[in-house]
């Protein structure tokens, strides 16, 4: 970034007002895991006490051991978790990769239509497709597995990540891939050779935005197409802390905490990259 | 570059695995929904052509409520997603020291598993200890303990404004985007010519950031139009089916209560809207991009 011009100085009110706003607009988005994070902080018997208390007094890590005691699955389901997001992200990245150069490169009879057709799945969530889903995830036997989940997951991912990377190589000369196949290359020794490295940054970012997409999308196929508790993601897999009676909130919370720490350390480590990649995609429309 | 035969087929061969992908599990399921919806599909082991029966039960339920209560639902989260979205994008733009780490802290809800997020405001909403209620009556604002998703009104505000906070990173990222394409010259000739930084944003940035909200605010909709998840795991379309959207009813009747035709006719409704949606989204934006390039 070019140093801040004079245009950019504030005045001692302008900087309190923004960091006023700053400050409001964080509150609501941070709020939540704040909360939570207290939560699992705090024994049972404070959680279920009035007044209501914010800060945990005595609180402790207690929460963190005995979550694994509670729900002894639980590893499984953040193994499944990680697994499903792992396999969709790679096969969505295999689908996604030659289509989006394809858009990005080759105008031909029907490419626009085509590309219309891609992004409009963009517009249908798993839930209105269930009941097909559910006869074609029977009829292929696939109840149950890993499959059902995957399955499904992958095709509504593809339209975002075919629309990020098609952006994305837009911006790459058309130079490059002329000069080579001007030399005699073939197209698909220009892409794998010539497209591919320089495109890196952009297929990270969507293998990134992919991940995350099937981490948050494992709710509705998971509870339809599966019920085996070997095979449940961590998001229904969180449900086992719902009790007969009542919730054990502070192991649910700290579950939450552990299932999402190392997705979130992970994307913090590609923040940069990340929001670098937003960007570009956004602004070029 | 001309375009060449073998062009073409390199271009085909490169979308065809994507294509039969989509067109098996998308393409394909929604035919057979159009299909199902004029059967009576059930558990039941054979099933018979029924006709438009299943469309005329629609508006024989109260699903005519449901619609006009999804609508209203989904209006007043998109909007609200917009407001703040707008709010956040501008206050983040702003050139002060932190603003790196601000960025980075408006993500959590956009990365964190859905799921989890609506469980920590399942929390904040119950009514005997959590914290909204608590912190209400720690003030002196209320009373007694208030059950949010335990009475209707509040109830649809409470799921509203969980939809609102999980859509809410996108949205600001999004505009902030936007906000820092604006040419930063056209800044400062306004500051030379003498104009404060109200009027700055009043006549640059509110102008040249509409195609972006626009844009937004449509994949806004499309996204806010089919929210299952938040809904499902606060409330399950409760109590007495004041938050039961159509995404809600219909996944209730095809999947809950096993009545696949019902449901189906339910679903395709669900696509017409969604249909419209889109199309009114490939208008607009085409005409946005139409007149920028003019």
């Amino acid at each position: 970034m070019s140093q801040p011009a004079l245009i950019n100085r504030y005045r001692w009110y302008e900087l309190a007002g923004i960091y006023a706003g700053i400050f409001v607009f964080l509150t609501f988005i941070l709020a939540p895991f704040v909360e939570g994070f207290l939560v699992s902080l705090k024994p049972l018997g404070l959680l279920f006490s009035s007044p209501y208390r914010f800060w945990p007094e005595n609180g402790s890590f207690a929460a963190y051991r005995s979550m694994w005691v509670s729900v002894p699955g639980f590893a499984r389901y953040i193994f499944n978790s990680f697994f499903i997001s792992t396999i969709v992200t790679v096969v969505v990245l295999a689908l996604v990769v030659p289509a989006a150069y394809a858009f990005a490169r080759f105008r031909f009879r029907g490419s626009g239509p085509l590309l219309a057709a891609f992004l409009a799945v963009n517009m249908f969530s798993g839930a209105v497709l269930l009941i097909p889903l559910f006869r074609l995830m029977r009829s292929f036997g696939v109840l149950n597995t890993y499959f059902a989940m995957i399955v499904p997951g992958v095709a509504f991912l593809i339209p975002s990540a075919i629309w990020l990377l098609r952006t994305y190589m837009m911006r790459i000369p058309r130079e490059l891939d002329e000069a080579a196949f001007v030399d005699g290359a073939s197209h698909f020794y220009t892409l794998r050779r010539i497209i591919l490295p320089i495109a890196m940054p952009g297929i990270t970012v969507v293998a990134i935005t992919t991940f995350i997409g099937s981490y948050a999308q494992q709710f509705i196929f998971a509870l339809t197409f599966n019920s085996k508790t070997e095979y449940m993601p961590l998001p229904i897999g969180l449900f086992a802390y719902f009790g007969r009676q009542e919730v054990i909130w502070n192991e649910l919370m700290a579950a939450s905490f552990v299932g999402i720490a190392p997705a979130v350390i992970l994307i913090f480590l590609m923040q940069r990259y990340l929001v670098a990649g937003l960007t570009a995609g956004a602004v070029k429309q | 570059m001309s375009v060449r035969r073998s062009t073409i087929i390199f271009a085909w061969i490169l979308l065809l695995p994507a294509l039969l992908y989509v067109s098996v599990i998308v393409a394909y399921p929604l035919v057979d929904t159009f299909i199902l919806s004029f059967t009576d599909a059930s558990l039941k082991k054979t099933t018979k052509w029924v006709g438009a029966v299943n469309y005329d039960k629609i508006f024989n339920s109260t699903f005519a409520e449901v619609i006009i209560r999804t609508f209203v639902w989904t209006f007043f989260s998109v909007s609200i997603k917009m407001i703040i979205g707008t709010f956040g994008a501008v206050m983040l733009n702003a050139a002060v020291p932190g603003r790196a780490l601000f960025r980075v802290l408006t993500m959590p809800p956009w990365i964190v598993p859905m799921a989890i997020g609506i469980f920590m405001w399942g929390w904040m909403y119950n009514g005997q200890f959590g914290m909204i209620s608590g912190m209400l009556q720690n003030w002196g604002l209320v009373d007694g303990p208030v059950a949010f998703l335990a009475h209707g009104s509040t109830a649809f505000w409470a799921t509203i404004i969980t939809d609102v906070w999980i859509g809410v990173p996108l949205v600001t990222l999004y505009l902030l985007a936007s906000i820092q394409a604006i040419p930063q010259d056209l800044y400062e000739a306004a500051w030379t010519d003498g104009a404060g930084r109200f009027y700055r944003f009043r006549r640059i940035t509110l102008p040249l950031l509409v195609p972006a909200m626009i844009t937004m605010s449509m994949l806004s909709l499309i996204a806010t139009f089919n929210s299952f998840d938040i809904i499902w795991i606060l409330t399950q379309g409760g109590p007495n089916g004041d938050t039961t959207t159509m995404i809600i009813d219909t996944y209730r009747t095809a999947i809950g209560s096993k009545r696949y035709g019902e449901g189906a006719a339910r679903a395709v409704l669900i696509c017409i809207f969604l249909s419209i949606f889109c199309l009114l989204y490939f208008r607009v934006t085409h005409r946005l991009a139409s007149g920028e390039s003019r």
